[in-house]
């Protein structure tokens, strides 16, 4: 039979088609498949995220008539400060849970009752008398913040789930009490916006973190573009083919993919101990996450300078200006859009980095808003890292109310580096 | 060359004819080409073309750059089903089978109608598998010993086999440039292709490599029907037996090639293989 | 002086001395015709200024708590200076104490004016080194000024200083490398002073939290890796065997199949995984993949057979192996974007499928570059901290069951390293010959997969 024959080729290879197809389509289907786990992971993490994390937006407040009675608070002059620092505001509060419970009368009981408002309440009626003295021995109706497994409990109820904690019968009964009176409502989680962490989940916020973040990424940004970029124009526009050029390359490549917990150990053993810089403060995060972030910005840069069509220095060359002038009135202003889309896409990356900064000691629990690159603080992902460790379930949702505000700013960061590399498209 | 004259015949309508002039039919066909248009996104780059391939002739096609050869040649086997933008629009029927049908098989259409691209594009694997590969893909070998005599028989009708019998195992992009244009048309024949296309076959190669191919193309021609896209005159007057020039994505003229340039009917023609223009 | 006004007056300085240097290079210019533009001069006078002014201060910061040391421990007895170091930095802490008015109680009276002495050097230093910074920015400004003339190459100069400047900042790279190098290795070689190199690589048994003893043998701390090492490459194996198929498929269906608009939304999809920060990971692996792991395998009754924990290499492997999808993805389509289209024509243009095509020319024609990207992946998968923190457990269990909880190298340096560190103990140590570690097998990785994925570039190009 001979092989060359067309008409056998076309016979065999009628006869092969239908396996063929059934392999190409077994092929695809691996394709969709694919693709199809990867979206079901990103689904999956976020409505994990996001369903865990909505209810801490809104906390439970309960309605009590607070009497600033002066025996109680055991002060004469709300406008005297060292009197308001001891006057026994608690006390206030309890009296004020006893008069809306009058029948509960056991200690224990009234131990549970006090325990429906959080002692986050205290510090905001001490705030409020600071402000407004005459309110001494005048009644006025507030809404408190309640405890955080008030709090759970009222969430759960609210959403018709069952709930199992750690609300006693009695507790649940007052709630409902409550409840019955319209003495309880969740309102807009105004103060997880607004303070700093605390060791009560219904008092703990994200600002002191977010400042914490800005600081060190400020710090970052400061160093990290200024040295990418020059060190990028340097690769680009001057550097001889050398080894040591090579060896820059090598370098910057390898460092690109070095794990970020090794950054921490230089900045542990180099800044920390050898320079004896303070632990936890941005500086020393921003300048360890500069080292991280550099190679990304200098990689970046480099794409962009590289873009810059030649003509554009001819241009420049040929009408005598310096090689300097070229490239500080040529091609920096025309590589911007794109060495900015880099940075960008490095401060997103810094942003989200937690192994390195636990190693300089910004894991520390501070309570305070930091106010500038040497004051102790702790960063966003390291909050979520530690509130994500606590045993409290309060903790827990706003773990992931913190990872939505992260990953928020982390969107909205490589939108804009998306927007910005659109622009720089057009323009070529 | 000047301006002028360059201006004269590609933007002078009137010259351009309604269908090909000479004789784009045959009595014999083994493809036949009606009313054929390629079109990307919404720029037309073959307009209407009407054209006869005869069985186991050579037929070639010229024209200056970018005038549609390539893209009316990849129509012959559905290549441009690769191109996302690109439509295809008439009727090409070999042996009364409509090839421009979105719901022919392009497989068993690709292995009867092969094709030979501009640049020699080995894969990366070895000499061998490069040849054996379209058999094995097809199943056209059973056996191992089968398989072997494919290949020898392959490469040998391509010339090739005294100058790789030895290293069979290297990789095809071991070779020099006329050694893998030669595997890519040993690689095509594996299958026995009925019809084979070739785009500019010869374009990256040296004189010496070129005459070994174009010697390769006359011996095919007994069993195959080879159509060539080429941009040299010479290498279309040395090959084919019929000439066909394109000129802005219209089919100007088809005539036997010793006529084509001896006495062209058509003036673009003309102006082209005298060298007005290319 | 505080930061602040100190940094104001190095502004106000350096405006100075460009005013400066320009019109001097104008009154000095007469009829001849200046070699540079004057706006040169001023610049030159300002690199003048400011080279000095921050060389001085970052020596002043670097070293004055050395003075400082120094000159208090000249406050107290002959005996107790020629003491080691862990002595001396106690000594120093107690000074420093009562400097700063804490817990001064009961000192002796040398300790007293030691700390007397420190408070007076730290008030004068911020002065001293406001006048030091200053005067030498002044004193560079001059030196400049007077050496100005119609003659001097102003503008050939400062691009000279320009190019070094660049330079060096490209040289940072390799000063991080070797910071890294050094910083890693030089702990490293403490700890294996106290621990054999032998028993750290070989050794089975990992408990560095033993009591606190000086005399290493007899106290409970084991520094035997293996555990380390094993569940390291465990749960980089689980997330390299869900990542790799998953991103290669994913990018072969985006670029060789997916009509372009499905192409145009689905990419930037995965990418945005690739944006989630590892410690969210972490945080979904903790709280919601591992128990549901644990559910499961205990529904389906495993735990009779097997250890089944509630911090699982699984779940930290499959958590991973999602986060590196895109990683691997977004390399595979580089890579096999790069290969030629003359390639799939020639399959194709025998009649071979397109999965024919990708399965038997293109992705072996990528091969290389995708091993590149593999070995990358690994090393990601390798070095990352917080999944493995928060989901993969401490307890340095030696098993090869996926369900059980291990620990990892990154995970005991976090360990280890967080929190208070007494920079003697083995244990804090210990962290850095981990990181050493780490460091060389990323390393070798890295090398060797951009050298693979450059040749492969090299030879499509």
């Amino acid at each position: 039979m001979n092989k060359f024959d067309p008409q056998r080729t076309s016979a065999l290879v009628e006869a092969s088609l239908k396996r063929r197809y059934r392999a190409e389509a077994r092929f695809k289907l691996y394709g969709v498949t694919s693709i199809g786990i990867a979206l079901l992971a990103l689904v999956v993490l976020f409505t994990d995220i996001i369903s865990t994390g909505i209810g801490a937006f809104r906390q439970t407040y309960i309605q009590l008539d607070v009497h600033y009675d002066a025996e109680v608070l055991g002060i004469s002059d709300a406008r005297n400060e060292k009197q308001l620092m001891i006057a026994n505001v608690d006390g206030v509060v309890k009296a004020a849970m006893r008069a809306r419970f009058p029948e509960v009368s056991s200690r224990g009981d009234r131990r549970a009752l006090y325990s429906l408002v959080s002692v986050g309440a205290t510090f905001d009626l001490q705030d409020e008398l600071k402000q407004q003295p005459d309110l001494l021995g005048q009644h006025k109706t507030y809404w408190l913040l309640a405890d955080d497994d008030i709090d759970s409990y009222f969430k759960s109820v609210q959403a018709g789930e069952s709930y199992a904690g750690r609300v006693s019968e009695k507790q649940i009964e007052w709630v409902d009490a409550l409840r019955d009176s319209g003495d309880i409502k969740t309102r807009f989680n105004r103060r997880f916006f607004t303070s700093g962490d605390s060791a009560e989940p219904e008092m703990a916020g994200i600002l002191g973190a977010l400042v914490g973040s800005l600081l060190t990424l400020a710090v970052t940004l400061i160093l990290s573009f200024p040295i990418g970029v020059a060190a990028a124009v340097y690769l680009e526009e001057y550097a001889p083919r050398n080894r040591l050029t090579d060896f820059i390359e090598v370098n910057i490549n390898n460092l690109a993919a070095v794990p970020s917990v090794i950054f921490g150990l230089l900045g542990l053993a180099i800044f920390l101990n050898m320079f004896g810089m303070p632990r936890s403060i941005p500086l020393v995060g921003g300048l360890v996450l500069t080292l991280m972030t550099l190679p990304t910005i200098i990689i970046s840069s480099r794409a962009a300078i590289k873009a810059v069509p030649p003509s554009i220095r001819e241009a420049a060359l040929g009408m005598g200006a310096s090689k300097m002038q070229m490239i500080i009135h040529h091609v920096l202003p025309l590589a911007m859009p794109g060495m900015l889309t880099g940075a960008i896409i490095g401060m997103a990356q810094a942003l989200g980095e937690t192994a390195p900064l636990l190693m300089i000691g910004m894991v520390a629990f501070i309570v305070d808003v930091p106010g500038g690159v040497t004051d102790p603080s702790t960063v966003l992902p390291v909050q979520i890292f530690l509130w994500a460790d606590s045993p409290e379930r309060a903790f827990t949702e706003r773990t992931s109310a913190a990872i939505m505000v992260l990953l928020g700013f982390l969107i909205s960061m490589n939108a804009l580096a998306v927007w910005l590399r659109r622009r720089l498209e057009r323009r070529w | 060359m000047s301006t002028t004259m360059n201006d004269t015949f590609l933007d002078d309508n009137a010259n351009i004819p309604e269908q090909a002039v000479g004789a784009p039919f045959s009595d014999d066909a083994k493809i036949a080409i009606r009313d054929v248009s390629v079109a990307y996104a919404d720029k037309k780059a073959v307009h209407e073309v009407d054209l006869d391939i005869g069985r186991n002739e050579v037929i070639a096609m010229i024209g200056p750059s970018g005038c549609g050869k390539s893209t009316f040649l990849r129509c012959l086997n559905r290549m441009n089903d690769t191109i996302d933008v690109c439509r295809v629009t008439g009727s090409i029927k070999m042996d009364d089978i409509e090839i421009n049908d979105g719901k022919l098989d392009v497989v068993p259409l690709r292995a009867r109608v092969g094709m030979v691209f501009q640049k020699p594009n080995p894969f990366p694997k070895s000499i061998y598998d490069n040849v054996a590969y379209g058999p094995r893909i097809h199943g056209l070998a059973n056996r191992r010993s089968e398989l072997d005599d494919i290949v020898e028989t392959s490469l040998r009708r391509a010339g090739l086999w005294n100058e790789v019998k030895d290293r069979l195992d290297q990789p095809g992009t071991s070779l020099s440039g006329g050694q893998q244009q030669r595997l890519c048309i040993a690689r095509t024949i594996a299958v026995s292709p009925e019809v084979i296309l070739m785009d500019e076959p010869c374009s990256a190669l040296d004189p010496i490599a070129t005459a070994k191919i174009e010697e390769l193309i006359s011996e095919l021609s007994n069993n195959i029907t080879i159509v060539i896209v080429t941009h040299s005159m010479q290498q279309a007057a040395r090959v084919s037996s019929r000439t066909a020039y394109f000129h802005m994505g219209r089919l100007i003229e088809v005539n036997p090639t010793q006529q084509v340039f001896t006495n062209p009917d058509h003036q673009l023609t003309e102006a082209y293989i005298t060298g007005r223009f290319g | 002086m505080s930061a602040s006004v100190l940094i104001v007056c190095m502004g106000l300085m350096l405006l100075a001395a460009f005013t400066l240097g320009r019109g001097r290079s104008l009154s000095v210019r007469g009829e001849q015709r200046l070699n540079s533009l004057p706006y040169f001069y001023g610049m030159l006078t300002v690199m003048w200024s400011a080279l000095p002014g921050v060389a001085m201060l970052g020596l002043w910061l670097i070293f004055d708590d050395n003075v400082i040391e120094y000159v208090a421990m000249q406050y107290l007895p002959a005996d107790m200076r020629s003491v080691d170091d862990g002595e001396r930095s106690l000594i120093l802490n107690q000074i420093y104490n009562l400097a700063y008015d804490q817990g001064a109680t009961l000192a002796p009276d040398y300790m007293v004016s030691a700390a007397q002495a420190v408070n007076r050097m730290e008030s004068h230093s911020r002065w001293l080194m406001s006048v030091v910074v200053l005067s030498s920015m002044a004193i560079g400004a001059g030196l400049m000024w007077l050496r100005i003339s119609p003659a001097l190459k102003a503008r050939e100069r400062l691009e000279k200083w320009f190019r070094t400047g660049l330079q060096l900042c490209s040289m940072i790279a390799i000063l991080t490398t070797i910071g890294i190098l050094l910083s890693v290795l030089f702990e490293s070689l403490r700890f294996f002073r106290q621990v054999p190199v032998t028993e750290f690589l070989f050794g089975l048994d990992w408990s560095p939290q033993g009591a606190f003893h000086a005399d290493q043998a007899s106290s409970g701390m084991r520094f035997g890796a293996i555990p380390l090492f094993a569940g390291t490459l465990m749960i980089a194996a689980i997330a390299l065997v869900i990542a790799v198929p998953t991103g290669l498929m994913s990018a072969i269906y985006l670029s060789e199949y997916a009509p372009s608009k499905l192409r145009a939304t689905v990419k930037p999809l995965i990418e945005i995984l690739a944006g989630v920060p590892t410690v969210v990971y972490g945080f979904f692996a903790a709280l919601t993949v591992a128990p549901f792991i644990r559910d499961l395998a205990t529904s389906m009754g495993l735990d009779q057979w097997v250890a089944v924990s509630s911090e699982s290499a699984l779940a930290a492997g499959l958590v991973m192996g999602i986060m590196i999808i895109p990683f691997v993805s977004s390399l595979a389509d580089d890579v096999i974007n790069a290969v030629p289209q003359s390639l799939r024509d020639g399959s194709l243009g025998l009649g071979a499928t397109q999965s024919e095509t990708i399965k038997q020319v293109v992705i072996p024609a990528a091969l290389p570059g995708i091993v590149g990207g593999v070995l990358l992946a690994a090393s990601r998968a390798i070095g990352e901290t917080m999944i493995v923190v928060m989901a993969a457990g401490l307890a340095a269990n030696l098993t090869a069951n996926p369900l059980d909880s291990v620990t990892t190298v990154t995970v005991q340096i976090v360990t280890l390293l967080v929190g208070d560190q007494e920079f003697d103990s083995p244990k804090t140590l210990a962290a850095f010959a981990l990181g050493l570690m780490l460091f060389l097998v990323t390393l070798a990785l890295n090398y060797l997969a951009l050298h693979v994925v450059r040749k492969y570039r090299e030879q499509y190009e």
